[in-house]
């Protein structure tokens, strides 16, 4: 039963495969002896280091941070000492190695006393809120990592819904069902500290219909007061409704225009993951330092979600769930839709890892060569974004990116819907990241040389200048030296002349005595 | 007035100027294959025809006929023709310098462009009036201009899809103009008479 | 026979007296296709397209004296947006000009070796050396164009080139499997 007030286009009706990691309650992993924290685990600048190898930090300790706004802190998720600052390798695509804070930890996992709690949250401003938010390290848990607390601020915007994202679409992934089944109250408390600080004036929480556990847990738990303005919305479980647009269509059936953001259309939409962030940070004083995640797939024997301390190698967890090494065919960070391989198992886990998905051979299923497309449409059909993945795969196969900007290449979501139905068998999301990134570089370059074309007319420009000046200066100079030596010859002419009229005078004189003489 | 709907019905669709009857061929594909390229040729054919169709038939009413100098008419059409193409070079040039240096030769070979001549002859011998003339200008251009557009739209999704390598280029373009020309074979019997 | 040729002669009178009014009345000034090809180029100034910097170049094109290939600081890149921008057939950059370098590089000076003579500051094109005479010299690396005018005047061979690793955030998905670069 449902009661969603809008429906998105396209969709796709996935397996779930979420109910072999829902049969036992979320565990905590064991403690590691070595956690990896990547300074780099969220949208925007990377982080500086606070602390050097050595250095003894306790839980929650501040380590790394950065001065620019679109960024967020990361703090020790265990007591140990700092054994190096070096690259290891990183939950990423491209498989690299970028800066890690490395800690040996020392088992007695320990706080450094007590904790800053603000259970009067109530009394705390927007900005006093959002200041906590941040230097808890908070990010969007649902997947992308975006600095929780630049999302909490509005701005200009009124908001008019604060919506929490409890669809949970992607298959395999179940840790936000089970944390909305076990800590629904906390949910609940988080929804009302974010709903304080953008000000929104409804709350609607939206859950797909195969979760009734956790719509049952969420629905006790609200009191007469909070069911005032806080509404559970059941919406029917299809592929990707829980895509930001998607489910804010479901909920309120408003349309979040190309390009532009929810908050344009007085909308705010949080993962249910922060919203419990959030309550740990302000009532319970506890930074971002460990999240639920989903270890699962056909090459480990027990799967379950387990709360793991950010940093913990995937071996750790993988081994923890019973990973069997001869099944395992692929490791996969995220779901099978939209998750990326993970190649080197000692990678840490970070704010942004949901689950941990260890296919075997049956779950890869055969490696598919991509055949010619037949243009037979169906990708348009499912797409949730309502473009024409048909034509982005032409013009980007084809290099063409102005094209593809026109059928508005980034209202991508990268779902993976079109690639799933294709019958070719054609990687299409990978000709969309391949043209985003390729355009970006693009920007980036095209900006580089504006500068370049800037500095370049400027050094004609200075150049000019100085060769203008030097010829001024040549100029002054000769003039100065004819007047100098005008001024000169002047004097030397009235002196030549002075001196011949004494000459003269001279010659006069004696002449008229001569004369005066012989008279 | 049925006329005037009648005339432009059948110069863009059943008697178009490209398609049916074959007439400005070169612009038809040397100007397609980019979209915004063909439309600026297109809408700059459509004020040379639409000017020179109104410019022949003053020419030839008022100064032509009552002198008796029916055999100075395609020198005449010819000058009227070339003196509006270099003045929509002009103005093409001051608005879009980069459509001009786009069209390149294509621009003054509009002057050669035997649909715009065709009009003009065309006119003379079906005896049409200075209305008629004006909107059979302006029907044949808009008839140019739409299977203009279309035809670059079409070759510039052609130019990216998988055709085989014998046919690639020029080959698939004429294979394609062909079936436009067959289709627009099917508005034939569309105007009675 | 007269009033042929006095019609001729008038229609021709008329419509050269129009066309000169509307020479003097849409004249355009300046040359914006070559702002449009130069706002393509990559701006590294280093000359390998034979002309002395990238405008010099765009004026070449729109002359008819250059062909789109000849730039391979911008490489295949740069000739496809040259393509569709003067709605020509792109071809393979031209070899006499040069290679297009596999990653982009930088210039760094090793400070220990600079003698401060000025003269890389003299030749780069986008003045990103900063010194003066008998100071030391250093290369602003955000503003290297990786042109590499620089190396030839070095009295002491104190230039390197080095390659310019990405950043994790400019970092670029790969082509999809079985595509040609």
């Amino acid at each position: 039963m449902t009661n969603a007030v809008g429906r998105f286009h396209g969709g796709l009706h996935l397996e779930d495969h979420k109910a072999c990691s829902m049969q036992s309650a979320i565990v905590a992993a064991p403690l590691p002896e070595q956690l990896i924290i990547p300074l780099l685990q969220h949208i925007g600048a990377p982080l500086e280091p606070l602390v050097k190898p050595g250095d003894h930090v306790f839980k929650g300790q501040l380590i790394a941070d950065s001065d620019a706004n679109l960024s967020a802190p990361v703090h020790a998720p265990s007591s140990g000492t700092i054994s190096a600052i070096e690259e290891r390798s990183i939950p990423h695509p491209s498989g690299r190695a970028e800066k890690c804070i490395v800690i040996e930890t020392d088992g007695k996992d320990e706080w450094p006393g007590d904790r800053q709690t603000y259970k009067n949250y109530q009394s705390l401003s927007a900005d006093q809120l959002r200041t906590i938010i941040r230097q808890a390290g908070i990010v969007g848990l649902g997947g992308a990592g975006f600095p929780s607390h630049i999302k909490l601020n509005p701005g200009q915007h009124q908001i008019n819904t604060l919506i929490l994202n409890g669809a949970e679409c992607e298959p395999y992934i179940s840790c936000d069902a089970m944390l909305m089944q076990e800590r629904p109250r906390d949910i609940i408390n988080g929804l009302k500290i974010i709903r304080q600080t953008v000000n929104a004036r409804q709350c609607l929480i939206g859950i797909e219909d195969n979760k009734p556990a956790a719509i049952a847990a969420l629905s006790n738990c609200l009191n007469d007061d909070e069911k005032q303005y806080i509404k559970i919305i059941t919406v029917p479980t299809l592929y990707p409704s829980g895509g930001e647009k998607q489910l804010i269509k479901l909920l309120t059936n408003l349309e979040v225009p190309s390009r532009q953001h929810p908050v344009d259309v007085g909308v705010v939409c949080h993962n249910v993951g922060t919203a419990i962030a959030v309550a740990d940070a302000v009532i319970e004083g506890i930074p971002l330092i460990s999240r639920t995640m989903t270890i699962t797939g056909g090459a480990v024997n027990k799967p379950a979600n387990i709360q793991s301390l950010l940093g913990t190698p995937m071996r750790h967890l993988l081994t923890a769930c019973g990973l069997d090494d001869h099944k395992l065919q692929r490791l996969i960070m995220g779901g099978p839709m939209m998750g990326f391989e993970i190649s080197s198992m000692d990678t840490p886990v970070i704010k942004t890892t949901n689950c941990l998905l260890a296919m075997d051979k049956q779950e890869t299923g055969e490696p598919q060569t991509a055949l010619p497309c037949i243009r037979c449409g169906e990708c348009a059909v499912v797409c949730p974004a309502q473009l024409l993945p048909q034509q982005l795969y032409w013009w980007a196969k084809a290099r063409d990116f102005d094209k593809t900007q026109e059928y508005n290449l980034f209202d991508c979501i990268e779902c993976g819907c079109c690639s799933y139905v294709c019958p070719s068998h054609i990687p299409l999301v990978h000709y969309y990241r391949f043209a985003k990134t390729a355009i970006l570089e693009e920007e980036r370059d095209r900006i580089k040389s504006d500068r370049a074309r800037d500095r370049h007319d400027f050094r004609l420009l200075r150049l000019e200048r100085k060769k203008q000046e030097d010829e001024e200066r040549k100029r002054k100079k000769k003039e100065l030296l004819k007047k100098v030596n005008d001024d000169k010859s002047d004097s030397k002419k009235s002196e030549i002349e002075a001196a011949l009229e004494r000459v003269k005078a001279k010659k006069q004189a004696t002449r008229e005595t001569e004369q005066s003489r012989d008279s | 007035m049925n006329e005037y709907a009648l005339i432009l019905i059948s110069t863009i669709l059943v008697n178009n100027f490209v398609l049916v009857k074959f007439l400005g061929l070169c612009p038809f594909l040397g100007v397609s294959r980019k979209l915004e390229t063909a439309t600026g040729m297109a809408l700059a054919t459509t004020f040379v025809l639409t000017l020179a169709s109104i410019c022949s038939y003053l020419a030839n009413e008022y100064l032509l006929n009552p002198f008796g100098l029916e055999y100075l008419r395609t020198i005449t059409f010819i000058l009227i023709i070339a003196a509006v193409v270099q003045l929509t070079e002009m103005i093409v040039h001051k608005t879009s310098p980069l459509l001009y240096q786009v069209l390149g030769i294509f621009l003054p070979l509009i002057t050669t462009n035997c649909a715009v001549l065709g009009v003009a002859l065309l006119n003379v011998q079906t005896g049409h009036g200075f209305i008629e003339s004006a909107l059979y200008g302006f029907g044949a251009a808009l008839g140019f201009s739409l299977v203009l557009i279309l035809f670059a739209a079409m070759r510039e999704r052609i130019m990216v899809a998988d055709v085989p390598e014998p046919f690639k280029g020029p080959s698939i373009a004429l294979v394609t103009a062909g079936l436009m020309s067959l289709a627009f074979m099917g508005f034939a019997g569309l105007v009675k008479g | 026979m007269l009033e042929a040729i006095l019609i001729l002669a008038g229609l021709a009178i008329i419509f050269g007296l129009l066309l000169g009014f509307a020479e003097i009345r849409f004249k355009v000034e300046g040359d914006p296709v070559v702002d449009r090809i130069d706002a393509i180029l990559p701006q590294t100034q280093c000359g390998q397209c034979t002309y002395p910097g990238c405008r010099p170049y765009a004026e070449a094109i729109v002359k008819g004296e250059a062909d789109i290939n000849q730039c391979p600081p911008g490489g295949e890149v740069v000739i496809q947006h040259l393509a569709d921008l003067l709605d020509v057939e792109p071809k393979p950059l031209n070899a006499d000009n040069g290679e297009e370098k596999e990653q982009k590089t930088v210039v760094i000076i090793d400070e220990q070796i600079c003698i401060g003579c000025t003269l890389c500051i003299q030749a780069c094109p986008v003045d990103a050396i900063l010194g003066a005479a008998k100071q030391m010299h250093t290369v602003i690396s955000d503003e290297c164009t990786g042109c590499d005018l620089c190396i030839p005047p070095c009295p002491v061979d104190c230039i390197y080139i080095v390659p310019l690793e990405p950043e994790l955030t400019a970092w670029k998905w790969p082509l999809p499997a079985g595509e040609q670069a």
